[in-house]
């Protein structure tokens, strides 16, 4: 851990209410009948840091300080606290905090980071609470601290003898903070609560219908507003037939909006307010605007497809890795190559919850400041906050977010347009707005998951072993900068294991919007290497297992010490793992068959394997899939299930048919009928087995989904002989 | 006026005949635990019964359901105590983002109410029409059967469980 972070953590301890007011008891050594005053003291509630409140009557409180979006960690890092602190988790509730990274540090949720970047400031928060509770009991217990240990809500004396969180909270609440330097952490095998599986924390409000998500958010006098930006991205608004518009049901106000020219805070556009979403939803059918579209986007994907199959064998300009000699590993008679070009196609990330904000644009008046309150769904709140301010000129301490629940986000709310959109509303009507974009606005605005194109070469030595790797990645820029997502690493697998490599790219200039998508670049990187490389394992006559063993080799880091780097061993591990428990190499019916696949991204080490039966009509049903997975100790293992069973069914839906076309800047595809999901019926059975390294802890979100379609492809293939390098397998005829 | 039954309350509403039930529930009667998703009755985010039959209420006309009994995900406990599929939802941790789960729920009771100890194959043909983009089918069809295993004394009351 950096200095920074030490700093962060430090700040976070402080406590703004009872310490400024209260005495150092445990420092001064007071004495028992001061002690015992202080327990009678009328506060109800003992705030021990930012986190964590305790109330006299036991009640524990615990703030979970980053956006919740499915990826469980309103549940998982609060239970990192309590472990620490000794709490009965059934004594816990969890709110949301405020958005104040001033008191709780950075709150985002990204990156499949949550967890390595907040255990350890999370065992802070517990351990220093911990640390005065036993103060507290010391002074009233009369006996030394280190004969005092928490659990189950208690601070417990060797002898037995234990007194209550409850009526130690207000003494608790006094104590000297501890130096977070002086912290110790509790040994993983004395753990009580992590590695549990702890039902989440909303559940309740979730299975009966009470708000948690942004489009739940109703506020006093509040507007429904929609709003209709240029089909073809970034193109300008001229006029529209707001009159007409305006005397529709329920509308109030219809009004063009001037953007800033940047997709990602403020498009031009038309805004519809009215007294309910459906009056706005409606009037907005009625909607004819002229549009400029000079600047517009005028992408194609039919250009971008020829333009990519024309460079088909080719080596890119920009090279990007060169080692050893590939051209002799080539040449050598020797050597059996290989050679196959992969297509992905753009996707989009289909939110249950579409984008949504409630803003609140206060105008001030008699000299007073103008300020603002929001409510959005959104991965990252605080740089909405300093996006509102510096565009709608509302000084950052009179802006107030409050973090709802997001209905789904998958890389998606990370931007602030939606944001913008909704506060430039507000301040126009001078009343609280609730913006809800259409499904089909959801659809045409995304941020969306690349598409791209990679030819890919290789060659094997006479023993079937892997001794040259050729790469060309065929990706998309905005303004000359590879766009999220477009990218093929030197670090990719097999790249660093290999004597021989030689990898370049080539980059197509695009206008249309991208982002990040459930794990970006990785979640096609995975398909092309692992289809491949299974392709030329089959070609040479090998075991996919044994050639991905084979070219790990022995165990190793790539950087030492470094968890977001390669360690063959774990990878190693985990590719044993999965044969064994999915029974690797056995024999299969006619037209169904086994696929392997081993991929490394977000410090998660991962090997799927796919059993798949594909019908005479190219219906494709995957039956099981086995994961084998080590991201070190798990923390809330019914919520790491979820992740990895969630990202097996999102990536097999996401193979078999979803595809995002675009033709002269318009997205072609609107909704649920023309952009297909994965159902019950197709929903494999997921077999997760984690190994829990002695590693650091690291997140769940993404990794498991890039092994699933090469996994999947290579059953497809092993089954039935065809080996599709598109994605989505539609594309080849296939179908879910 | 339109009348309009929701979970056994009468309401009376001054709103345009074709205005979908969904927008009525949730933007005049603030019933918000009914979402919606695609508004072309695709997803199943915004399921309800109609006379105990599940619909898509976000493409029926609210006029589609005046005089009919409409239950939401907020009618669906008796009083305080929860409906055998939210314990078991919460038992079974089903949930990730939570969206479409009152949709979810929404058809599984009903087809707990026609079929009372469903199969697999029962359970996917009813569930087909709700979709889950955090892929939480396997522990929703889990948990079906858990609901339909309790017996009366598993329920936990709901207020006790908000209260603790």
């Amino acid at each position: 851990m950096s200095g920074v972070t030490n700093l962060n953590r430090r700040s976070l301890l402080k406590v703004t209410g009872l310490m400024g007011g209260g005495f150092l008891i445990g420092q001064l050594g007071v004495s028992r009948a001061l002690a015992e005053e202080a327990l009678q003291d009328l506060v109800v509630t003992g705030e021990l840091n930012a986190y964590i409140r305790v109330t006299s009557e036991g009640k524990i409180t615990i703030y979970s300080a980053n956006p919740e979006m499915g990826q469980g960690i309103k549940t998982a890092l609060p239970m990192i606290i309590a472990e620490e602190l000794g709490a009965a988790w059934e004594d816990v509730e969890v709110l949301q905090s405020p958005v104040d990274e001033s008191t709780f540090g950075r709150q985002g949720a990204g990156g499949s980071t949550s967890i390595p970047r907040n255990f350890d400031a999370m065992r802070e928060m517990g351990a220093s609470a911990r640390e005065m509770f036993i103060g507290a009991g010391s002074l009233v217990m009369e006996v030394p601290r280190d004969e005092l240990d928490t659990a189950d809500s208690r601070v417990v004396h060797t002898s037995g003898r234990y007194m209550t969180f409850g009526q130690l909270a207000s003494l608790a609440a006094k104590q000297e903070m501890p130096d977070p330097g002086s912290l110790e952490f509790r040994e993983r095998e004395d753990y009580r609560i992590i590695g549990t599986s702890v039902s989440g924390v909303d559940n309740l409000s979730i299975a009966t219908g009470l708000a948690l998500f942004g489009i739940d958010t109703r506020v006093d006098d509040m507007l429904y507003a929609a709003y209709q930006k240029c089909p073809a991205i970034g193109g300008k608004v001229v006029s529209a037939n707001l009159d007409e518009v305006k005397r529709l049901p329920g509308v109030v106000d219809a009004f063009l909006v001037e953007g800033n020219g940047k997709v990602e805070e403020l498009l031009d556009g038309v805004a519809i307010v009215g007294t309910s979403t459906w009056a706005v939803f409606n009037a907005k059918r009625s909607l004819e605007v002229r549009w400029d579209e000079s600047d517009a986007s005028k992408d194609s994907w039919t250009k971008l497809v020829a333009d990519a199959r024309a460079l088909e064998g080719t080596r890119g300009k920009t090279v990007t890795l060169e080692k050893g000699d590939v051209a002799g590993a080539f040449a050598d008679p020797a050597s059996r190559t290989f050679e196959a070009f992969y297509d992905y196609a753009f996707v989009t990330h289909l939110c249950m919850e579409p984008m949504n904000c409630t803003a609140h644009f206060r105008h001030g008046e008699n000299g007073e400041s103008d300020s603002l309150e929001l409510w959005i769904p959104t991965q990252f709140p605080g740089r909405n906050i300093s996006t509102a301010s510096a565009m709608f000129d509302v000084d950052e301490a009179n802006i107030t977010a409050h973090q709802m629940r997001l209905g789904g986000s998958f890389g998606r709310r990370v931007y602030s347009e939606y944001v913008c959109e909704a506060t430039a509303i507000s301040r126009r009507v001078r009343a609280p707005v609730k913006l809800t974009w259409t499904r089909e606005d959801d659809i045409h605005h995304d941020f969306f998951r690349v598409g791209g194109f990679q030819n890919v070469k290789a060659a094997v030595n006479g023993e079937g072993s892997l001794i040259g790797f050729e790469h060309h990645f065929i990706g998309m820029s905005h303004d000359g900068q590879p766009t999220m997502g477009s990218w093929f690493r030197k670090t990719e697998f097999p790249m660093e294991n290999i004597d021989n490599a030689h990898a370049t790219s080539t980059l197509m200039e695009i206008d249309t919007p991208c982002g990040p998508w459930r794990a970006p670049g990785s979640n096609v990187n995975a398909f092309v290497v692992q289809s491949f490389l299974n392709e030329v394992a089959v070609g040479a006559g090998r075991d996919y297992v044994e050639f991905l063993l084979e070219i790990l080799g022995e165990p190793r880091w790539f950087e030492e010490g470094n968890i977001r780097s390669l360690n063959t061993g774990r990878a190693a591990d985990v590719i044993k793992l999965a044969a064994e428990k999915g029974n690797w190499g056995k024999q299969m019916p006619g037209g169904s068959g086994q696929g392997f696949s081993f991929y490394f991204c977000h410090a998660a080490h991962v090997a799927e394997l796919a059993e798949v039966r594909v019908t005479p009509d190219k219906q494709i049903i995957v039956d099981r899939v086995t994961v084998a997975i080590d991201v070190g100790p798990i923390i809330n293992m019914s919520g790491a299930l979820a992740q990895v069973e969630g990202s097996v069914i999102d990536g097999l839906s996401t193979m078999l048919g979803q595809k995002i076309t675009m033709e002269a800047g318009r997205i072609e595809q609107s909704n649920f009928d023309d952009y297909p999901v994965l159902r019950m019926p197709q929903a494999p059975v997921v077999d997760v087995h984690f190994i829990q390294s002695e590693y650091e802890p690291t997140g769940l979100g993404e990794p498991a989904l890039p092994p699933l379609a090469p996994a999947v492809g290579n059953a497809v293939y092993a089954a039935m002989g065809e080996r599709v390098r598109s994605l989505p397998f539609s594309e080849a005829g296939f179908k879910g | 006026m339109i009348e309009l039954t929701v979970n056994g309350q009468r309401h009376e509403v001054d709103v345009p005949a074709e205005m979908p039930l969904l927008w009525v529930l949730r933007d005049v009667l603030g019933l918000i635990g009914t979402k919606f998703g695609c508004g072309i009755a695709q997803c199943g985010a915004c399921t309800v019964h109609l006379n105990g039959v599940p619909v898509r209420s976000c493409t029926l006309p609210v006029t589609g359901a005046a005089g009919a009994q409409v239950r939401t995900i907020e009618g669906l406990a008796d009083g305080t105590r929860l409906h055998p599929l939210q314990q078991a939802w919460i038992s079974d941790d089903v949930a990730q983002c939570g969206y479409c789960q009152s949709g979810q729920i929404m058809s599984a009771a009903a087809l707990l109410e026609r079929s009372p100890n469903p199969t697999d194959e029962e359970i996917d043909a009813a569930m087909a029409g709700n979709f889950c983009r955090c892929g939480t089918y396997n522990r929703i069809r889990k948990a079906i059967h858990t609901a339909a295993s309790f017996k009366t004394a598993d329920f936990v009351n709901a207020a006790e469980e908000v209260k603790a």
